[in-house]
Formats: structure tokens, sequence, C-alpha cells
């Protein structure tokens, strides 16, 4: 565990007793269940948004408490414990770090007090097929005066069909796979020729497929010029999730390691069988070794490193092999009632692979990785 | 933090004191030779070893932060890290090491008699004296509680009886840690910790030939050895403590060395990517060409940096904590495998020139690499062996039960 300054353990501490009174698993399963269409809880986030976490990126001159992200990663680490479905991901971290970097004066003073208040929900739409390639991007824009006109589709974009903000990463000149002639464009979820489709996916998030035609909106920071903001943002918002991703992992394992030191087969707690045992030794050890890349990337971003970008990916590879491998086993390591719907391991094992493919698989940052240093 | 420690005053002082007088100590020769020289004897090897060995030796800096009242430095551990980045500037290295200084010496300051460590520290701090472990015995590797060497209390000394194997440097040895049974009717209990000379009569060391053909460990004989009463460290069959004690300081060691310049096993200083494109081509991109070993070097890497940011958190951790904590179980497995798969990659990329034993034909850095992947297959068997730990992940860590 990081070492903390007290304002930061209180933070952590404060999240861990929110989750658990007003926010366990059972509140995600109800949701679930309910068929909330929004795919999170509007009062939980409301009460999320009382305690400043959706400010938590925000100068106080914006309204929000700026204390950075290794600061937000702690709030996504307890977050994810119990499978918190909320717009932290979608608004307070990724919209609100391309705000923050590419937004004028105007931009932020209209988006960002709302957003830390929790009254304006927005998300980031790149992607355009089953996989993250933010380097093939091809939906249209043309761009005249400040405005761009849109043409094409994103695919799913966290958030999508409930954000009153879309921030759309558009090509606005050059052809898919060049690194320039990307811009960002700020258009409003309520805009004209935009259409979203919401996505029943595995993990009950909310995932959403998006449509634009003739759609008009703003720029945001400078046309054709966008390519490097959206990386940023994006390495930013990959290592926030593996926090949450971490936080997941980490309660999969406990739920797990609970389970071994209470059944019982052949006399014995399973937890006695040194083949469970060194199983969860390994489980334990590569817990320990994601943490670090975890808290490693969050607290480079919070003082400008300039290894952000192969951070994010060792630790978005790293992170999103564990989840697997903890869900993966906590399945297994609980046998016959691991496999019913009834029991939480299912939803640990689904949320891990929406979450790999949210912003990059495993596979796509090995490669991204060695790219980086040269392999 | 490390621009607040840089704006402190004193710590600046203590900077420029250090950056002076390294310059004025350290030999140029010297720099890059770290790996030549910490052998795992701690004989000559020329004169400007030896002129630095006595200087870091005599300002007690070989050990930074053991008491200044046993010659050792006295640092701070903000000190000691201003020494270690000054000497890092140059390329100087440490000279003071070994077994005292990994393992035995912090177990001596926490455990030993005010005698026994006005005895023992400054030979360790000073580098003239290097102690080996007399732990494991033919019947006692992992199961290392049911060791059976002998130690009676003849009155005015011990008499000791019995054989130990994997004596690390045994042949080169001043003096043996060893744990020795003091209480037959008792396994863990009867143990005791006795420090014993290795010149004394009676002590018979042979080397063992390895799959690396090198000898780095040895069978130890203990004939009817006498050893004075005061080399009892602990009280009499306590030394099971004190034993697994010093096994945390050896498994912070060994996880923390390999993170260090311990990954670059057999003195190949290229990282395994350049080595793979030098040895197996690279694409018109400049990568590894092989698709499949360049993930398999990433997945590598990318392990080697998890583990390295593993190595930096638990030192922030431990800060203001005298030391290692159970955690270290974890280093040790995930440093000595990941230490292991680098051997084996080199070995590989580097195709048929991976397979030289001697002789010419093979670079001096393939046979390194060779004898480096042999070599290191132990990194996983000693000091605990790998199931071992996770033994020990399991039951101390996270708390599961013997089985019954």
């Amino acid at each position: 565990m990081a070492v903390l300054n007290e304002e930061q353990s209180m933070i952590r501490d404060g999240a861990k007793s929110w989750v658990q009174e007003k926010s366990p698993v059972t509140a995600f399963r109800k949701l679930r269940d309910s068929g909330n269409a929004d795919g999170f809880d509007r009062a939980a986030w409301k009460e999320m948004a009382e305690m400043g976490w959706a400010g938590i990126l925000i100068p106080e001159e914006f309204g929000g408490t700026g204390l950075g992200y290794l600061t937000l990663g702690l709030v996504l680490e307890e977050t994810g414990r119990t499978l918190t479905a909320s717009p932290l991901i979608s608004t307070a971290l990724t919209a609100t770090t391309a705000l923050l970097l590419a937004g004028s004066d105007a931009q932020k003073q209209k988006y960002l007090p709302a957003i830390a208040e929790g009254k304006l929900i927005a998300t980031l739409a790149v992607d355009e097929g089953p996989h993250h390639h933010p380097e093939k991007i091809a939906l249209a824009g043309s761009a005249s005066g400040g405005k761009v006109k849109l043409n094409g589709k994103k695919t799913f974009v966290l958030d999508g069909g409930t954000a009153d903000l879309v921030i759309v990463a558009a090509r606005t000149s050059g052809k898919p796979g060049e690194k320039g002639g990307i811009t960002l464009v700020l258009v409003d979820g309520k805009a004209s020729g935009l259409s979203r489709e919401k996505l029943k996916t595995v993990d009950s998030r909310g995932y959403a497929n998006l449509t634009f035609k003739d759609v008009e909106g703003e720029v945001l920071g400078t046309v054709d010029q966008g390519a490097g903001v959206l990386e940023t943002t994006l390495d930013r918002a990959r290592i926030g999730l593996t926090a949450e991703m971490l936080g997941q992992a980490a309660q999969s394992f406990e739920i797990t390691l609970e389970y071994l030191k209470t059944r019982e087969q052949f006399g014995q707690k399973i937890g006695t069988f040194q083949a469970l045992q060194h199983r969860a030794a390994k489980m334990f050890t590569d817990l320990e070794l994601g943490r670090s890349c975890v808290e490693g990337a969050l607290a480079a971003i919070d003082r400008d490193a300039n290894d952000v970008a192969q951070l994010a990916s060792l630790a978005k590879a790293k992170v999103g092999d564990l989840v697997h491998t903890v869900s993966n086993e906590m399945v297994q390591m609980h046998g016959g009632i691991g496999m019913t719907d009834a029991h939480d391991a299912g939803l640990y094992l689904k949320r891990a692979r929406a979450q790999e493919a949210t912003f990059g698989g495993s596979s796509y940052h090995r490669d991204r990785y060695a790219t980086l240093l040269g392999y | 933090m490390s621009a607040a420690a840089n704006a402190d005053p004193q710590l600046e002082a203590f900077r420029l004191e250090a950056r002076k007088w390294l310059e004025e100590n350290f030999p140029k020769s010297l720099v890059g030779k770290a790996g030549m020289m910490m052998g795992e004897e701690a004989a000559s090897r020329n004169a400007d070893f030896d002129k630095w060995k006595k200087a870091m030796g005599d300002k007690g800096w070989g050990t930074p932060t053991w008491p200044k009242q046993y010659g050792a430095g006295g640092l701070s551990t903000a000190q000691a890290r201003v020494l270690q980045q000054e000497m890092g500037k140059i390329g100087a290295w440490n000279p003071i090491g070994g077994m005292g200084v990994m393992m035995f010496g912090p177990t001596l300051l926490e455990y030993g008699s005010e005698e026994q460590k006005k005895k023992h520290v400054p030979g360790i701090v000073k580098g003239e004296v290097w102690w080996c472990q007399g732990y494991s015995e033919p019947g006692a590797g992992s199961d290392l509680a049911s060791l059976r060497t002998q130690c009676i209390d003849k009155g005015d000394h011990y008499l000791v009886n019995g054989q130990k194997i994997w004596t690390s440097g045994a042949q080169y040895a001043d003096m043996c840690f060893a744990l020795v049974r003091t209480d037959n009717t008792k396994k863990h209990e009867g143990i005791s910790f006795l420090l014993i000379d290795m010149k004394s009569p009676g002590v018979e060391v042979r080397p063992i030939k390895l799959i690396s053909g090198n000898s780095p460990f040895c069978e130890t004989f203990f004939t009817d050895v006498k050893v004075p009463k005061e080399n009892l460290m602990g009280p009499l069959n306590g030394g099971w403590t004190i034993g697994k004690r010093l096994l945390q300081f050896e498994r912070q060691g060994l996880g923390g060395g390999i993170g260090g310049g311990g990954l670059n096993r057999g003195g190949e200083t290229r990282t395994i990517d350049q080595v793979a494109k030098a040895y197996a081509g690279a694409n018109d991109n400049g990568q590894v060409a092989d698709a499949d070993l360049r993930m398999r070097i990433t997945n590598h890497m990318m392990d080697a940096r998890a583990f390295m940011l593993t190595v930096q958190r638990a030192m922030s951790e431990a800060k203001g904590n005298a030391g290692p904590s159970a955690t270290t179980s974890i280093m040790k497995n995930a440093g000595s495998r990941i230490g292991q798969e680098r051997a084996e990659l080199l070995v590989e990329v580097m195709g048929h020139q991976g397979l030289g034993w001697e002789g010419e034909g093979f670079t001096r850095d393939e046979l390194d690499t060779v004898r480096g992947w042999l070599g290191g297959k132990a990194t996983t068997i000693y000091g605990g062996s790998q199931e071992i730990q996770n033994n020990i992940i399991a039951k101390r860590i996270l708390g599961l039960l013997d089985h019954q």
C-alpha cells in the first residue's frame, strides 16, 4: 500500500466505509436485476459527488479539490471492490482529464463545476470497432470556425447512453492510421443527429454505441492536433481504471481466501490442501506486483513523470491479466457454487472481461509497451 | 518527497562531503568492475581494490546505516540514500559485502550481546572477516528444523559434531554462524545459534562441483570442534527464532539483489531485446524480428519492471520501520523467477552461441551467460525454496492452516 498523507488516508477510509454501507455487491446486483437502463444508480452518484469524489481531479477554482490521481485511485480501488458501477471512470476520471488537458477557460468554466457537483455526466468516445485502436480513428469531422460536423459511429462508449457531454475523437484530416488529423469535439448528449443505442453487456455497465449524422460539436483543444491530448487522456484513464481493477481483484481474492478457510471436504478445511495454498500464494504474489504497477503509475501522473505512457501499458496489461487470474480462480475454487448466479463470483468474472476490453486489452498494451521501449 | 529532501541544508552539506570524499578515495580504475570484484571470496584482487576496500571499511560507509560505535557509518537512511546517489554518479560501488553484511550483521545487531557486537561487527564493517552460513544439512533442507549437528555443553566450552551442506563460500570463510542441536527431545525449541571459528581444529571443508562447473557451495564437517561458550548467540535452545529472522534478511537480500544489478546475471550488460536483435535479427521497423520471441521478451521485461516497482514500494513502505516484513517472501519468489526467466531467454536468443562451455569460439559474455543460467537455478532452491516460500505466504500472510 502506498504511503499516504492524512487527507488521503481519510478519503480512503471514507470510501471504504461508504462502499460497504451504501454500495455493497448486493446494490450492484439489485441494479442489474432491476433492469436499470442507465447502468448506474443516480442516487448513489449524487452521494459520491457530495463526498467530493467527482471533483478529485478538478482544481479548486473550478469547484473541485484538485487532489490528484493517486487520491482518485484510492476511491476507485474501494468502489472496484464491490463492483460499484458509477460515472467515476467515464466522467470524474476520463472526460475530466481531457477537459483539464485541452479545455479553454470558458470550456472548463462551463463543464468542470457541473462535473464536480455530480450534475453532468461526461464521457470520451474513442473506439469504432470490436477492438481499441485509437490510431485508426475514422469517424469523419469537418471543422470550421471552432465547430465540427461529425459523421460516423463510435462503439462501446462507457456511460455513452446517459452522458450529457460526449467528447468525440474525430478525424478531421488525413487517413485512418495516421497520427495527425485527430480533433477532440465536445458534443451535447442531446444534439440533433446523434442516436444512441444502449448495450446490454455481460457486466451490466452502461456502454452504448453512438451514431453521428451531421452532428455539430465544438472543438476541444486544437483542430487536427488532438492525438497527443487523446493519448495522454487515455493513459491517465487506463491507469485510473487499473486502480478499480486492483480493488476488484483484491476483493475477489479475499472472498476466495475466506471460502478456503470455511469450506470443508474430506474432513478438512480445503484451505489446508497445499495444492490450493500454493495457488493462493501465487495469486497473492501477483496481486502485490500488480499493486506496485498501479500505485507507481498513479504517482507518476501526479508528478508528471516522462514514463507515464509506459507505466499505463504496464499496469493495464499486468492488472488485466491479474483480474482474469483471480476471477477465474474465484470460480474454480468455489466449485459448483461459484457457477451459480446467486454467488458473486460470476459478477467479478464478467466485470473483468469488460474492463480488459476498455481502453485496450493486455495484448494491445504488451505490444504498445514493447514499441514504446523499442523492442 | 525527494524535492523536500533535496532542500534540506544538512543533507546537502552531507552530499558535498560525500562527493568530495568519494572523489578522493574511489580509484577510477574500478569503474564498472563491481561484478568482477564482488565474488564469493573476500580475497584481494588488485591494489586498487584493496585500497578502496580499506578506505570504505575505515570510513564505515560499506555498512552506512549501522551504528557508529562499532565502526560503521552511523548514517541516517536519507544520508545513506544520498551516499548511494553520489556513488552512482561516479560509478563507485560498495566493496564491503557478503553474508556478514547482508544477513549475519543485521541479526547480530538485533540479537547479539554487547560483547558479541563489539567483537564481531567491526570485522564485517571493514570487510576483513568473511562469514558463512551453517544451516542446511544432508537430511535437513526444506525441513530445516530437523537438523542434527550436535552441540554438547562440556562445561567450559561446547563440543560440535556433525555435517553442514550448501555452505556458500565456506572455503574462504573465517567464521560460520550455525544452527546446532542442543536438545534432542524437542524440534524447533532444541536448536541454538552458534558462532564457529572456521580455523578451529576439526573443521573440514569440501567444495561441491555444481552443474555450472563452479563450486560456490561446500560440505562442511565438524568433528569434535571446540567452541567457546561466549559464542552462543541468544538463549540456549532459542536459536530458531534468531535463525528465522536471519532468513528474512537473506530473502530480502536475495530478492532485492535480483531487482538490482543481479538481474544482469552472467555479465551481459545489454538488455535482452538488444541481445535478441544482435543474435536473432531485427525487422525493418527495428523490432525483434521473431514476433513470438518479441512478446516473450516483452512479458519478461514487464515482469521485471513490476518487480522493480515492488522493490521501490517496499523500500518506501519500510521507511521508519526497522526491518524486513513478511512480504519479503514475495520478493524472493518473484525475483528469483524473473532472474531465471531472463537467463533462459538470453541463452535461447544466443542460439548455438549460447551453448558454449569454455574455450575458443565463444565470447566471455556468452560463456558467462551459460554459467549464469545454470548457476541461477539455485535461486529458487536456496534461502528457502520456492515451495517453502509459498508455504510461508499461505500460512503466515494468508492465515491458511496446516493439513491435519
